[in-house]
C-alpha cells in the first residue's frame, strides 16, 4: 500500500528510497554512461584525471616546490581525494532538481534521488582515485598503515553521509534561491582551505590555532578529520624527517588507532544524524516545488 | 470489489507569486516584499476506486483535474488530505519525460522502467514485448536523440504499458501518435479493462469517457461535483461546462427529457444550402420555461455550430412537447454530422435536459469546396 500525504514521515521517506534504490543505482549507470558516450577510452578517462593530477603534484611537490615533507604527494592526494567527494557530491546536487525541473514536475519518484545518485556518481570518482592511488603507491613502493586503513569504511560512511546531507538540503534551497549555487562556489573554496588538504594540520598551523584558542573551532569543520584519517591511513607516519633540514616534522597528529575509531565513529553517527534531518528538511521544502520550478 | 485508490479529503493549494524574489540577493535587497496569492487547484476532494473500475474525471481547462491526477501518481503532494493506493501504478502523463537524450532506447527503456517503480528483473521479462508494442526494434540501440517525436512517445507509451500496472493512469496522451497507433493504445486500455486492472483516464472528451469508463467524476474549480454513473457525470459536466454554474452550486435533477428527435420528411438527409426541419419530442413533468440548444459536431468531435439558445425559447407544459426547429440554407458540406440536443434554464443556463447525439444528419453537396463549410470567396479583379 502506498500512501500519498502531504508530508510523508521521515519512517515513509526512508522506506521509499529503500524500494526505489534500483532507480538510484540506475540513474547513477545513466549519469557515467552519458558522461563517458562517445570517447573510445571511456570510463578509461576519469582514472587518467587523477592520475595525471598525481603525476603534476608529484612533479610540483618533490622536484620543484621543495617543502621538506617526504612523498608529501601522497600526503596531498589522500586529503584530495576526500575532498573531491565532498565538493563533487555538494556542488554537482546543488543545482539538481533545478536542472531536473521537467523530470520532477512530471515523474513521481522520491526527488532525494537526484541528489543522491549524483552524489553516487562522485562516489564513483572516489572508488577510482583511490584505485589509481593504490597502484601510485604499489609503483613508488609505499605502505599504507594497515591498521588505519581498516578505520576507512567508518571514515567513508561519516564522509558520504555528510556530502549526502549537505547535497540534499542544497538542492532544495537552490529551487527557492537560485544564486545559492553561486554562493556555493564560493562557499566550498573557502571551505577547502580550512581543511588541511594542501597544508599539513600538525605541521602548519596547530601550533597558532593552539596559541588563539581556536583549535575546537576548526574542528567544527567535519571532513577535517575524515581528511586526516585518509592521511593517516595512506601517508602513515606521523612524524617524518625533512628532506631539506633533516629535523623531525609532525605531519600528522599522533591520535592513536582507538581515538581514530572513536572520531570517527562518532562522526558516522553524527552524520546519520544530519542526513535523517536533511530529508526532513527536504520533505518541508518540498511541497512548494511545483510553483517554483 | 476491493478498494484500490482511495481518495481522502485531498486539498492542493498552489502559491501564485505576483513579483518573484527568488534569489538571495533580491530576498536580501526587498525584505518582505513580493506578493503571493494561494491559488486553491483541489478543494476536500475525496473517491475511491475499486479493483477493475475505468473511471474517468471529467472538468473543464482548470479545474483541478489534472492536478488530483499528479496527486494521485506522486508527481505533487496534496497539501492537506492523504491518497492510499494498493498496488503498482503506472502513469501515462507525460511520455518520456524522464528518457536520457544521449542513452539508446534500450537503456532507456530500462531507466525509464525503473523510474516508474519497476525493477530491472521486471523489465527484462517483458523487453521483447515492449520492443514489438513500440515497432522499434530496428532502431532500439540509437540513442533517443534521434528518434522523432513520434518514436519517443511510442516507447514511452510501450513501457508503461507493458510493465504490468495494476493501475493505470492515463491523462490525454492519448491524443498522441497517428490514428493507428491511438488505435492500438484504446485497444490495450480495452484489454486491461479485461484484465479487471483498474484505470483512472483524465480527458475533456466526453466521447471517450462514454466509449471507455464505466463511472464518471466532474470536477469544477477544483471541487468533486458529481461522480457516478457516466450519462449523469456527462450532462452534470455539460452543465457547468455551458453555464459556468457556480462552483459548489448543486445540480438540479433534469426537468426536462429529450423524447425523440425526428424528421418530419422521414430523412435526415438535406441537400447543402436546403431546408432540414427537425422535430424534438420534449416531456416535462412541470411547467417550465427554457431555451433549446442544438450542438452540431463532425464525426471528428469537432463543435461546428451551437445555436444561441437565448434566440431559441421554448414553454413546455406538463407532459409532452412536440417543437419544430427549422435549419435553413445549411452552409454544410458534405458528410454526416452528431446533433446534440438540449434544454437550458435561460436565467443560469441550467441544464434542463441534454440529449447526445439525438440524430445524425447528412450532408449532401455537389460542389467542388472543401472543408466543413463552403466560404464564399468572390474574386474581384479590377
Amino acid at each position: 500500500m502506498r500512501v500519498v500525504s502531504a508530508r510523508p514521515s521521515l519512517r515513509a521517506r526512508l522506506r521509499n528510497l529503500a524500494e526505489r534504490r534500483e532507480l538510484l543505482t540506475g540513474m547513477i549507470t545513466s549519469d557515467i554512461r552519458i558522461k563517458y558516450k562517445g570517447s573510445a577510452l571511456g570510463i578509461f578517462w576519469s582514472m587518467l584525471s587523477p592520475a595525471l593530477t598525481l603525476a603534476t603534484y608529484y612533479l610540483v611537490f618533490s622536484v620543484f616546490l621543495k617543502n621538506g615533507i617526504p612523498n608529501f604527494v601522497v600526503y596531498l592526494f589522500a586529503g584530495l581525494v576526500v575532498w573531491n567527494l565532498f565538493q563533487g557530491g555538494v556542488s554537482s546536487s546543488t543545482g539538481v532538481i533545478v536542472d531536473r525541473a521537467g523530470l520532477v514536475k512530471k515523474v513521481s519518484f522520491p526527488r532525494e534521488i537526484l541528489a543522491l545518485s549524483n552524489i553516487g556518481a562522485a562516489v564513483i570518482y572516489f572508488l577510482i582515485q583511490l584505485g589509481v592511488l593504490a597502484v601510485f603507491l604499489l609503483i613508488i613502493g609505499h605502505a599504507p598503515a594497515w591498521g588505519f586503513v581498516a578505520v576507512l569504511p567508518l571514515a567513508f560512511l561519516a564522509l558520504y553521509f555528510l556530502t549526502a546531507a549537505v547535497g540534499i538540503v542544497m538542492s532544495a534551497v537552490t529551487v527557492y534561491l537560485r544564486d545559492v549555487r553561486h554562493l556555493m562556489d564560493v562557499v566550498l573554496q573557502l571551505w577547502f582551505w580550512l581543511s588541511p588538504v594542501v597544508y599539513s594540520y600538525e605541521n602548519s598551523i596547530a601550533a597558532p590555532l593552539r596559541r588563539h584558542g581556536l583549535t575546537a573551532l576548526y574542528f567544527l569543520n567535519p571532513v577535517t578529520p575524515i581528511i586526516i584519517t585518509f592521511q593517516r591511513a595512506f601517508y602513515a607516519a606521523p612524524v617524518v624527517r625533512s628532506t631539506t633540514t633533516g629535523l623531525a616534522l609532525h605531519v600528522l597528529p599522533s591520535w592513536s588507532l582507538g581515538e581514530f575509531v572513536v572520531i570517527n565513529a562518532g562522526l558516522a553517527v553524527g552524520s546519520f544524524i544530519l542526513f535523517l534531518l536533511a530529508l526532513v528538511v527536504f520533505g518541508r521544502l518540498e511541497g512548494n516545488f511545483e510553483s517554483e520550478l | 470489489m476491493s478498494e484500490v485508490i482511495a481518495v481522502d479529503g485531498v486539498s492542493k493549494r498552489f502559491k501564485i507569486h505576483h513579483e518573484r524574489h527568488n534569489s538571495l540577493k533580491e530576498r536580501i535587497l526587498h525584505p518582505g516584499a513580493g506578493s503571493t496569492e494561494l491559488f486553491e487547484a483541489l478543494r476536500d476532494v475525496s473517491f475511491s476506486v475499486g479493483e477493475g473500475e475505468t473511471v474517468g474525471i471529467l472538468g473543464h481547462n482548470g479545474s483541478g483535474k489534472s492536478t488530483l491526477l499528479k496527486c494521485v501518481c506522486g508527481v505533487l503532494q496534496p497539501s492537506a488530505g492523504q491518497i492510499r493506493l494498493r498496488g503498482s501504478l503506472a502513469a501515462l502523463l507525460e511520455l518520456g519525460a524522464g528518457f536520457q537524450h544521449e542513452l539508446s532506447g534500450r537503456d532507456n527503456v530500462y531507466l525509464y522502467g525503473s523510474m516508474l517503480g519497476f525493477s530491472r528483473k521486471r523489465v527484462d521479462q517483458i523487453f521483447d514485448d515492449i520492443v514489438d508494442f513500440s515497432e522499434l526494434a530496428h532502431f532500439i540501440d540509437t540513442p533517443v536523440k534521434f528518434y522523432s517525436s513520434g518514436m519517443y512517445v511510442r516507447l514511452a507509451f510501450a513501457v508503461a504499458v507493458n510493465v504490468d500496472p495494476d493501475i493505470l493512469v492515463v491523462d490525454e496522451v492519448l491524443a498522441v501518435g497517428d490514428e493507428r497507433f491511438q488505435a492500438k493504445c484504446i485497444d490495450r486500455i480495452r484489454t486491461f479493462q479485461r484484465e479487471g486492472r483498474t484505470i483512472l483516464l483524465v480527458t475533456h472528451q466526453a466521447d471517450t469517457v462514454k466509449a471507455i469508463c464505466d463511472r464518471a467524476i466532474v470536477l469544477d474549480h477544483g471541487l468533486k461535483v458529481a461522480d457516478g454513473e457516466v450519462g449523469e457525470g456527462l450532462r452534470i459536466f455539460r452543465e457547468h461546462l455551458l453555464g459556468g454554474a457556480a462552483p459548489g452550486s448543486t445540480p438540479s435533477a433534469p426537468a426536462v427529457r429529450i423524447e425523440a428527435v425526428s424528421a418530419p420528411s422521414g430523412s435526415f438527409e438535406v441537400r447543402h444550402g436546403g431546408q432540414l426541419d427537425l422535430e424534438v419530442d420534449l416531456v416535462s413533468d412541470q411547467a417550465v420555461s427554457g431555451n433549446l440548444v442544438i450542438e452540431v459536431y463532425t464525426r471528428s468531435g469537432l463543435l461546428v455550430s451551437r445555436n444561441d439558445a437565448q434566440a431559441a425559447p421554448v414553454d413546455l407544459a406538463p407532459g409532452a412537447t412536440r417543437v419544430t426547429v427549422g435549419l435553413s440554407d445549411v452552409p454544410l458540406l458534405d458528410g454526416v454530422y452528431d446533433v446534440n440536443v438540449g434544454v437550458v434554464d435561460p436565467q443560469g443556463g441550467t441544464v434542463l435536459g441534454w440529449r447526445e447525439k439525438a440524430a445524425a444528419i447528412q450532408v449532401i453537396y455537389d460542389g467542388r469546396a472543401g472543408g466543413v463549410v463552403a466560404l464564399d470567396a468572390a474574386v474581384t479583379q479590377w
